[in-house]
């Protein structure tokens, strides 16, 4: 049956895509770039990693608060990274409540990485301030970039409707309503009209082969509302981002190993460094292969970092280093296989507590 | 003697405006309870005497006493004293027999069948606080609301930072209460290396992740806490001891 499996799964696999697989395989054991010119779509490979979620809380326990040392802990592995990435995307929510003394000690933290950081905003960086802080700290939160041959996009895709002027909330009230997850009041994440229309200017400059990497703090996608694992005009964003052909999502928010595939669009979750969310009751991609439960009786469990080796084909290979785990890898070819039906079962689920 | 001690304020509150309201269930009752009258009476024929309360709703048939004679004082006492307390026990049709023992009195309520209560304390079983009636809506609301106000505290508590002392709370590993899995205790808690309750795992939270001080077992917030986890399982299965 194993090996009946196996065959399917080969072969599935065209000689060109073959060979690509190939290439990507040994471009990953770093056996040098001489290698990957073999194939026809030659970029230069190479390697960010990414940090999220830290949701830092200042009390009198400052960087001895169980967050702040994942934080560090998050810091310390990614500098311990040979060679180094070429850079460490935070994927949003520094802090908890958005507190100015919980961004600075954040920002603390990050300038001990050795490589140069690329911030992203979450929720609970902005809706105290609505993002003042934020702004003042890192900069804009709308922004792109190119790196050797990729176009970067970062989006501020947690904008929500305002539901706090009407009823009066105060900043801090305003904030504890977004800070929850479970808040059956809350609104869902948007992109917005203001930033589609940005995006769409920003992608026409480029050509529509150039490989795109989006970084978002939602997913770009509906998963489960309730909890905002969610992205209201996510359609919208996807038919902007439909005019390329290589186009790759990195989002934090939902604290998980999760991944999904779009209309062509690779979309990836990222890790917490603070907890891991359990998974949504419903909406879970089958594209995911979800981690095991974590433990509660061990801090790191089911928290981590991770990185993303972006190919020479220009779509990029997802690795969540999960802290006292094995790493997960969520390779392009192993989601192309999955899409066509054709990829390996399932592990069995883990232990629960 | 007291008679019907046990029934909380708010039930009685609740019990009384049933009964007004409900007034479409009063004439099966009625014809019930007259069948069960006309019943018994056959069985006694004029060995008994019958007095009925001022309502025309409590009716105790005295043995004994015979049809046309006059009631020792001491047992017309007693009847008083039970119309008295059966009077209290307002809306409903009561068909009593006090037999010469005295030591249980029969009562038939709304029709229902005769159940036997002590006359020493002469409460009614729990179940027939009720009268062996259909619980009503307006009760259900009221259940339902006090139900709510401990889950609402709950939720409360579950959803802010006041329980630990380094600002995490509940909400923020369990959305929706979800992995709390409140269903599979009692089980054996293998890091704990023993048996575990819900509320162990709950002072286990409170004390490690969230680095606050553990909650008493009869503590109202543990209970809240207890509430709320529960009230988000509703329906699921119980498995206690599952992993």
């Amino acid at each position: 049956m194993r090996k009946q499996r196996e065959e399917n799964f080969f072969a599935g696999l065209t000689r060109r895509e073959f060979i690509k697989c190939t290439a990507i395989s040994v471009a990953g054991l770093a056996l040098g770039p001489s290698l990957t010119i073999r194939t026809s779509e030659a970029g230069e490979p190479f390697t960010f990693a990414y940090i999220s979620d830290a949701h830092l809380l200042v009390t009198d326990q400052g960087k001895e608060h169980r967050f702040a040392r994942s934080l560090i802990k998050a810091v310390k592995d990614v500098n311990a990274m040979a060679p180094q990435p070429d850079f460490v995307l935070f994927g949003g929510d520094l802090a908890q409540l958005g507190k100015p003394d919980e961004l600075a000690l954040g920002k603390e933290i990050l300038a001990d990485l050795k490589a140069p950081v690329k911030m992203m905003v979450g929720e609970h960086d902005w809706y105290l301030d609505m993002g003042d802080k934020w702004r003042e700290l890192f900069g804009k939160p709308t922004y792109s970039f190119d790196h050797k041959g990729v176009h970067f996009v970062v989006l501020n895709s947690v904008i929500v409707e305002d539901y706090w002027t009407s009823p009066k909330m105060t900043p801090m009230q305003r904030m504890l309503a977004m800070a929850q997850l479970d808040n059956p009041d809350g609104r869902p994440f948007t992109v917005g009209r203001e930033q589609r229309e940005w995006l769409a200017a920003d992608l026409s400059k480029i050509d529509r082969l150039t490989p795109v990497v989006v970084f978002s703090h939602s997913p770009l996608y509906k998963l489960y509302k309730n909890w905002n694992f969610w992205t209201d005009d996510a359609e919208e964003v996807q038919q902007i981002l439909g005019g390329h052909e290589k186009v790759t999502v990195i989002h934090g928010h939902t604290h998980q190993v999760l991944t999904n595939r779009v209309k062509d669009i690779s979309i990836h979750g990222v890790l917490s460094t603070a907890w891991p969310w359990p998974y949504a009751p419903k909406g879970t991609p089958v594209y995911t292969s979800k981690m095991f439960r974590s433990d509660p009786f061990n801090n790191f469990d089911g928290c981590g970092w991770g990185y993303v080796n972006v190919l020479p084909s220009g779509q990029a290979d997802k690795t969540y280093m999960l802290w006292d785990r094995n790493p997960m890898a969520v390779t392009y070819n192993r989601l192309k296989s999955k899409e066509a039906g054709m990829a390996p079962p399932e592990r069995l689920s883990g232990p629960h507590y | 003697m007291q008679y019907v001690a046990i029934a909380l304020p708010v039930i009685m509150t609740a019990a009384l405006v049933a009964s007004i309201s409900a007034v479409a269930g009063e004439i099966s009752a009625k014809k019930k309870a007259d069948d069960i009258f006309s019943d018994t009476m056959k069985r006694y024929g004029k060995d008994v005497q019958v007095i009925t309360a001022c309502d025309g709703r409590k009716r105790v048939i005295v043995e004994g006493a015979k049809e046309g004679e006059i009631m020792p004082r001491e047992k017309a006492k007693d009847v008083a004293i039970l119309l008295n307390g059966l009077v209290k026990y307002c809306g409903a049709e009561v068909v009593a027999v006090m037999p010469k023992n005295r030591v249980d009195i029969h009562l038939s309520i709304d029709g229902q069948p005769f159940f036997t209560i002590d006359e020493r304390d002469m409460k009614l079983p729990v179940t027939l606080v009720h009268g062996s009636q259909e619980h009503t809506g307006r009760e259900k609301q009221i259940w339902k609301a006090e139900v709510d106000r401990l889950v609402a505290k709950g939720y409360g508590i579950f959803h802010s930072q006041i329980t630990g002392k380094n600002g995490i709370s509940c909400d923020m590993c369990h959305p929706d209460a979800s992995n709390t899995h409140p269903e599979t205790y009692p089980k054996f808690q293998t890091q704990l290396k023993k048996v575990a309750l819900l509320r162990d795992m709950i002072n286990w939270c409170i004390e490690k992740p969230m680095e606050g001080t553990r909650l008493a077992d009869d503590n109202e917030e543990m209970k809240a806490l207890e509430a709320y986890i529960l009230s988000t399982r509703k329906g699921v299965s119980i498995e206690s001891g599952k992993h």
